[in-house]
């Protein structure tokens, strides 16, 4: 099959995109604005051989996705807001015992039920802290349609790798956002299968990760290995211990998974930035109104490029570290009070200043609000 | 004999709870220092109820070696 | 080494299990496992013990899910039923049993437990029901009677108590059955009886708890709140052969309701079926 152009929304893209990945199970619960990706499940997972499931609440279709994949099957789940604060229970469990997925939040605006058909990009702390206790975490967002069906599969292909589960941090705007997409054929996109070895009998340590790799391997239920999995805090076959210093090396090597594999995990996109004095930085849909004001700078003649975590966690400190000696100002555009600006605060350290364009309202950051503030922060620089 | 059961006692398992003594249709069992052991004039016919309600484990009927 | 059926179908290494002395816990386990090698062992039952999957959620009752050996998952709190469907789900052909409490299945986890007996999804659900949440220290659980003491009602429960196996009934399971601790046969064979039937299956186990519950509420120790349920529990035979006077202080030990409806996993392949034949897929 050669690629096929077809018009998509994202939230249909995300769906497409799991099922090239491999996704053969979705447990779901109805919230605006990410429903269309459980109604897109429904009708297209029975057509692949695949399972859909409507659970009684969001807690339930968290906790049937880590089932499913404890069973063998690339599992996922989409929600918003309020879903996505009710899977954290159960996002941790995952973290914990180590069991690939993907959750997807289309991310919709303010606290509790706020404005739900409005876009925003809040929940970008969440998606790294949301679940209680030191835990690792991946997180990636897409900026267009046609990036979605491509970066939900690499979302699949991480989540195996690192036997983890993965943020898929989508925000309304590319959620409902119709584009042309031109799908790859199959053959173009690279699908991590499963990471399966079985011991035998007498050696049951399910958790004990082989020399040269940062994982266990996995094994699926129903192949006869009868082996423990737990959220307590366990030792390398996989039961409960109390001792601190197996649980103590445990949570240790859960973050060193992540943290020892940056150059893996994460990808940015850099725009116009190799002769730039300014970066804008900014991820997911913003980047649209970002990219276009952008080109505006440009053609005005001042030096602005873009800074787009595609990675959004881990944060990819290193990437934008090594812009820092070119740089005047940066300017942190986002669709929340300030989130990733902590971030970029973090890393620019004080040797850059960082100003900050943000929008929490549900409206969205119109391209010429970002011209305007890039042309403020370059004439103060200039009266001082 | 085919179908001869005797019944095992292993005090290390026993945590002394009593059901067993208790429900014994013979009351042959008795708790000493916490711990199951035949009394010395029970006699034991085998029947395998405390094995069933035992919750530690700590009894249970073997066939008998010929 | 301990019986046969312990050391065949428990991890040994992992045991003496950690419930109090007299606790109802270790008796339904035992059934647990007694039902599961009878039907394994049972060369006309389809039953395999790599294709059974142990599920539990927290609290006491769940710790029997590492102490058996099978493939096991001891989940988070109230979500067993959850992750099991999930499982079963996925992988209809897995015989999946849940392990969980009355405080795990018909509070944190009521939810779950309502929906699941309403698809009808094929799990076997054994409720080890102690009437208190023995993990924390003896708080009243949705099966706490009325008027009891609890730490958390120390001067007595106001809540009416739930019967969770009419509970499951009500909302669709099509086999619920009760037992007890002290029924360790009865129980073992409703227990069979629910995994062999192809739906939801509940058996709602009273368990007996002599540590937080007995004790505080004046019933005595597990002899004495075993003996209670000896006298005040009938087996069905027993039981229907009463008259309604003498029931009336009485528990039945048996199958309360066992109906026939297509199972939730079956009905869903027959779906991917249909859909495949007229996608041409």
């Amino acid at each position: 099959m050669k690629s096929k152009r077809v018009l998509m929304q994202g939230n249909e893209a995300c769906v497409e995109g799991a099922i090239a990945a491999g996704m053969r199970f979705y447990a779901g619960y109805p919230i605006t604005p990410s429903t269309e990706i459980a109604e897109r499940c429904a009708l297209r997972l029975p057509e692949v051989g695949g399972r859909f499931i409507q659970m009684e609440d969001e807690l339930a279709s968290m906790a049937a996705v880590l089932g499913a994949s404890t069973a063998g099957v690339k599992a996922m789940t989409a929600t918003s807001g309020p879903g996505f604060s009710l899977k954290q229970e159960n996002i941790g469990y995952g973290c914990l015992a180590e069991i690939p997925c993907v959750i997807v939040d289309v991310q919709r605006s303010g606290p509790s039920t706020g404005l739900p058909t409005s876009p925003s990009q809040g929940d970008y702390m969440q998606a790294r802290w949301g679940t209680h206790g030191d835990h690792p975490v991946i997180a990636l967002s897409p900026s267009s349609v046609r990036e979605t069906y491509r970066l939900i599969i690499r979302a699949f292909n991480l989540s195996e790798k690192y036997r983890t589960p993965v943020i898929f941090l989508m925000d309304e705007i590319v959620g409902h956002m119709r584009e042309g997409v031109a799908l790859p054929a199959p053959r173009d996109l690279i699908i991590n299968k499963r990471h399966i070895s079985y011991h035998d009998g007498a050696n049951k340590q399910c958790y004990a990760v082989p020399e040269g790799e940062f994982v266990p391997a996995m094994k699926p239920f129903g192949q006869g290995e009868r082996y423990n999995i737990t959220g307590l805090a366990h030792d390398v076959s996989g039961f409960p211990t109390n001792n601190t210093d197996i649980a103590g090396a445990l949570y240790t090597r859960l973050m060193e998974k992540i943290d020892r594999n940056l150059d893996d995990i994460v990808r940015v996109e850099e725009y116009k930035l190799d002769d730039a004095d300014t970066a804008v930085v900014c991820f997911g849909g913003t980047a649209r109104a970002v990219m276009s004001a952008v080109l505006e700078a440009r053609a005005a003649g001042m030096k602005v490029g873009m800074f787009r975590p595609i990675t959004v966690w881990p944060f990819p400190a290193a990437h934008l570290r090594a812009r820092l000696p070119g740089l005047k100002r940066i300017l942190m555009v986002e669709h929340n009070y300030g989130q990733m600006l902590l971030e970029v605060q973090r890393v620019a350290a004080e040797r850059v200043p960082v100003g900050f364009l943000g929008r929490w309202d549900g409206t969205v950051i119109p391209p010429e609000d970002i011209l305007q503030k890039l042309r403020e922060m370059e004439g103060s620089a200039h009266a001082e | 004999m085919v179908g001869m059961k005797k019944l095992v006692i292993d005090p290390a398992w026993c945590k002394g709870c009593g059901i067993c003594a208790a429900f014994c249709p013979k009351n042959a069992l008795e708790i000493v220092g916490e711990k199951v052991r035949l009394k010395e004039d029970g006699v034991c016919v085998a029947c395998g109820a405390c094995e069933l309600r035992c919750p530690d484990y700590a009894l249970w009927l073997e066939d008998l070696e010929e | 080494m301990p019986s046969e059926l312990v050391h065949k179908f428990m991890r040994i290494d992992h045991l003496p299990h950690i419930w109090c002395a007299g606790c109802g816990n270790g008796i339904i386990m035992h059934d647990v496992a007694v039902a599961l090698q009878e039907l394994i062992d049972d060369p006309s039952v389809p039953i395999s013990r790599d294709k059974t999957v142990i599920v539990s959620g927290i609290g006491c009752s769940s710790r029997a899910a590492g102490y058996l050996d099978f493939d096991s998952i001891h989940t988070t709190h109230g979500r067993a039923i959850a992750f099991a469907t999930g499982i079963k789900f996925a992988r209809p052909e897995l015989e999946v049993i849940v392990l969980t409490g009355d405080g795990d299945c018909s509070a944190i986890g009521g939810n779950h437990l309502i929906h699941a007996a309403r698809r009808n999804i094929g799990l076997t659900v054994v409720t080890f029901n102690n009437d208190i949440y023995g993990m924390t220290g003896g708080q009243y659980s949705p099966t706490t009677p009325t008027g009891d003491k609890a730490t958390t009602a120390p001067y007595g429960n106001l809540d009416r108590p739930f019967d969770i196996a009419q509970l499951a009934a009500g909302a669709g399971a099509t086999y619920t059955a009760r037992g007890s601790a002290y029924h360790a046969r009865e129980t073992t064979e409703l227990i069979k009886q629910g995994v062999l039937h192809k739906g939801f299956s509940l058996i709602d186990v009273y368990s007996v708890c002599p540590t937080y519950y007995g004790r505080k509420n004046g019933k005595g120790g597990a002899v004495e709140m075993l003996q209670w349920q000896k006298e005040h529990m009938v087996p069905a035979a027993a039981y229907y052969a009463m008259s309604e006077e003498a029931r009336r202080d009485k528990v039945l030990v048996g199958v309360l309701s066992h109906t026939e409806h297509p199972e939730y996993t079956q009905q869903y392949t027959g779906l991917i079926e249909r859909v495949r034949a007229q996608s041409g897929k």
